[in-house]
């Protein structure tokens, strides 16, 4: 506030604008609550009977004025400051400065995570558990982030990948490698499935990615979409295959053969240590961190080689690739491809993590979330992902603790029933606000001598 | 007319492009020689654009034979290529009447990206290159200091890591073309390559341009309206009109003859305007229906009395289709 002595920081008050504006606010704040919230209507044994909640109309246009005055009287009369440019440069500098270890620091808190959450012994597993949710999400938008942030496709439908994955993992685990190799493989099945559901989750990315790659922006979108929906539905329907809607039990991962159980074969039996339910946490975490690096490692070798760059070619211009050389149908593919295999690894560890699917957990709204996650993170941008997927989880999360919203929510609601509402009201906000996303300066791959952040208004979003 | 001779390296051979019962050329048969510049000239809509999107792939003629020749004696048929295997194999690379540079990669990024195909070989296709093997690392490097010799020749070392599209439009035209030649072309086909230039941007490219003639191996076909650019550096000019050729030769030639002054500044409406419809109409009813004479005829007129206004590629015309 405090930002120079000479320089008057605040114009004078006009007080005649500030009680017209103020006035007319609360006028109309009246007159559009009146019909939406001054009647109820309540069904009572068949007749609808009309009550007035004049109170809360006046309360509701109390607060209109009261927000109205109080950013007239300490926010809309501050001085502009003459150089904007001027003003944000410390700030950007820091951001810049903490950028460069923000990496390193979230891995070391990430590694140590385990060990902070034995601190509160309380909620451990809650911790632990919630980690790998948020850690799963973060794998899966690095993956789609190839395809829509690197490649410039937008895909609605990956979370069929992450179906076939988890899938691919139920079938195999349960039916097919008892039957080829006998019973005795399925403490296994895990290790073993892992590569298939990746392998099978990359083949459908390239089955879809065939009839697609002639589509562009909008009509790509409504084919992925479909095709995600086709895989779920497929997945309901094909009852002799897949057990339809009742879903699958799978066995749970297990560490390299060892089962997270309370009996002499267990885990904790063969080191010789109490069992603890934590154990199996624990280990789940460690895999999907595991997992989640690889993606992030891979697909950051991948920017540095020359199929990276065309991906990103591809998304800037597609004309200009093939007028390079570039065989465009090759590079879409390769794109749908990896993406969908790490969807696909994804999946089978959601699987080994539940111990249980069905076509329940791969609707659309996963489609979006994930898509959401990578838009919102700043297309392209991992390091974006991993804040846009903490906050997007996070607050899911964090609605089922709120229940102090309680008090003023009507009664018989459940906060949780609001996260959608909220989460989405954020995402406007922040579109609004910051509309390439958290991170939206594009890292390039290769320099001569100094490596410059591309601003996003140069970085095209893609055509799909 | 045009004689295959050991120096050619494009053969363009009665090359005819319909769209609908628009024939946008028609029976077009040049020559381009190598270590020469080679310039494709016309009034607007002559169907010069059209030609290199032939030639290149980006359409499939409708007849005619476009025939390449590598120095040690491969030959192609492009017009049966496909449009990034004709880059690829054939070896012919363009740059766009609207610059189509990768704006949000770096410059240094835009030359490697060019280099796709080479660096794709040397990183096993991405198998062994994800594993980070030495070989891949060295021709990463090698790529690498291509391209800084190309920044040399363009000036542009300076700004190798700043985004293409911060650049000002003279350098954008320039990274273009090198970028192109990043590709190692045999056929360097320029679409424009003046447009929008300044007069020192254009003597700056002409120097580029008379540069890659001599130290590279490599015809170059350009498209151009900008005359001091097409009369200081060509070596032969064909000249289109209505996708017929007109002219063909030595600058000093086509530039005294009469068809072309004819064609290209338009005549006194009052000494040989009808003459020259007359010409137009006979040759158009020959091979189309009625209609399409009177929308033939009809630009003509109005060319006579004005003179054609060279392009100016504006920002705002870049917009992608």
């Amino acid at each position: 506030m405090a930002s120079s002595e000479n320089m008057p920081t605040r114009k004078p008050y006009d007080w005649s604008a500030i009680v017209k504006d103020v006035a007319g606010s609360g006028i109309i704040t009246f007159l559009i609550l009146t019909p939406i919230v001054a009647i109820k209507t309540t069904l009572d044994q068949g007749a609808l009977t009309f009550s007035s909640r004049w109170p809360l109309v006046f309360l509701l246009s109390a607060i209109v004025v009261a927000g109205r005055l109080l950013f007239h009287l300490f926010v809309w009369n501050r001085v502009e400051t003459s150089n904007p440019a001027k003003a944000s440069t410390p700030t950007l500098a820091i951001f810049s400065q903490i950028g460069k270890y923000i990496g390193p620091i979230m891995l070391v808190i990430a590694l140590a995570l385990p060990f902070i959450a034995h601190m509160f012994p309380a909620s451990d597993k809650r911790i632990i558990d919630l980690a790998i949710y948020v850690l799963t999400y973060i794998m899966l938008g690095w993956g789609l982030n190839i395809v829509v942030g690197l490649a410039g496709l937008l895909d609605l439908g990956y979370v069929a990948f992450y179906a076939v994955g988890a899938y691919a993992y139920a079938l195999l685990s349960t039916i097919y490698l008892p039957e080829w190799f006998g019973a005795g493989v399925v403490p296994w099945a895990f290790y073993l499935t892992f590569p298939l559901a990746g392998l099978l989750a990359a083949t459908w990315g390239v089955i879809l990615g065939f009839p697609v790659l002639r589509l562009r922006g909008d009509y790509l979108a409504i084919v992925t979409l479909a095709f995600g929906e086709m895989i779920r539905l497929v997945l309901v329907n094909w009852f002799t295959f897949t057990n339809g809607p009742q879903g699958i039990q799978v066995p749970k991962a297990t560490f390299f053969g060892l089962p997270f159980k309370d009996d002499p074969n267990g885990f904790a039996a063969f080191f010789g240590i109490p069992y603890d339910r934590i154990h199996f946490y624990i280990f789940l975490y460690y895999v999907i961190l595991a997992l989640a690096l690889l993606t992030y490692v891979v697909t950051n070798r991948l920017r540095r080689l020359p199929i990276g760059r065309a991906w990103e070619a591809l998304r800037e211009d597609e004309i200009a690739c093939r007028a390079l050389g570039i065989n465009t149908t090759s590079t879409k593919l390769t794109a749908f491809a990896i993406g969908a295999m790490f969807g696909g690894f994804a999946g089978s560890f959601f699987a080994a993590r539940q111990g249980f699917v069905s076509p329940e957990s791969f609707v659309y709204l996963e489609s979006a979330i994930i898509l959401a996650i990578v838009v919102l993170g700043g297309l392209g941008s991992q390091i974006g992902i991993v804040f846009s997927a903490i906050a997007i989880m996070g607050s899911f999360e964090l609605f089922r603790e709120m229940s102090f919203l309680r008090a003023i929510l009507p009664e018989g609601t459940d906060p949780i029933q609001f996260r959608m509402l909220a989460v989405g009201l954020a995402m406007v906000l922040m579109m609004r606000f910051k509309p390439r996303g958290f991170v939206s300066k594009r890292d390039p791959t290769v320099y001569l001598k100094e490596k410059k952040a591309v601003s996003a208004d140069l970085v095209s979003q893609g055509h799909g | 007319m045009t004689k295959w001779n050991e120096n050619s390296v494009l053969q363009v051979e009665r090359l005819t492009m319909r769209f609908g019962g628009l024939t946008a050329i028609s029976e077009l048969s040049f020559n381009a020689a190598r270590k020469e510049i080679t310039a494709l000239i016309g009034p607007n809509g002559a169907g010069k654009t059209t030609v290199f999107n032939c030639i290149t792939g980006f359409y499939k003629p409708t007849e005619g034979m476009i025939n390449l020749r590598h120095p040690e004696g491969r030959e192609f048929l492009l017009e049966r290529m496909d449009d990034f295997l004709i880059t690829r194999h054939a070896k012919v690379a363009r740059t766009f009447q609207n610059i189509r540079l990768f704006s949000g990669m770096t410059v240094l990024e835009n030359l490697m990206v060019a280099q796709h195909n080479t660096l794709m070989r040397a990183s096993g296709y991405t198998v062994t290159g994800i594993l980070g093997s030495p070989s891949y690392k060295r021709a990463e490097d090698a790529a690498i200091e291509k391209a800084k010799s190309w920044l040399y020749k363009i000036n542009l070392i300076n700004r190798a890591d700043d985004p293409a599209g911060d650049l000002p439009y003279g350098d954008q035209r320039r990274l273009e073309i090198a970028r192109a030649m990043c590709t190692d072309p045999i056929l360097l086909c320029l679409d424009e390559p003046a447009a929008g230039l300044n007069p020192r941007e254009s003597e700056e490219l002409n120097k580029l341009l008379l540069g890659i003639r001599r130290d590279n191996d490599v015809a170059i076909l350009l498209i151009e309206h900008d005359m001091s650019v097409v009369m200081g550096i060509s070596d032969h000019i064909v000249v289109l009109d209505y996708g017929q050729k007109i002219a063909d030769g030595t600058p000093a030639t086509v530039r005294n003859d009469p068809a072309v002054v004819r064609a290209y500044l338009g005549v006194d409406e009052d000494e040989g305007a009808d003459e020259v419809i007359a010409a137009v109409v006979a040759s158009a009813v020959a091979e189309k229906p009625a209609a399409q004479v009177q929308t033939m005829t009809a630009p003509v007129k109005k060319r006579a009395t004005k003179k054609p206004i060279p392009k100016k590629t504006t920002r705002k015309s870049m917009g992608r289709t």
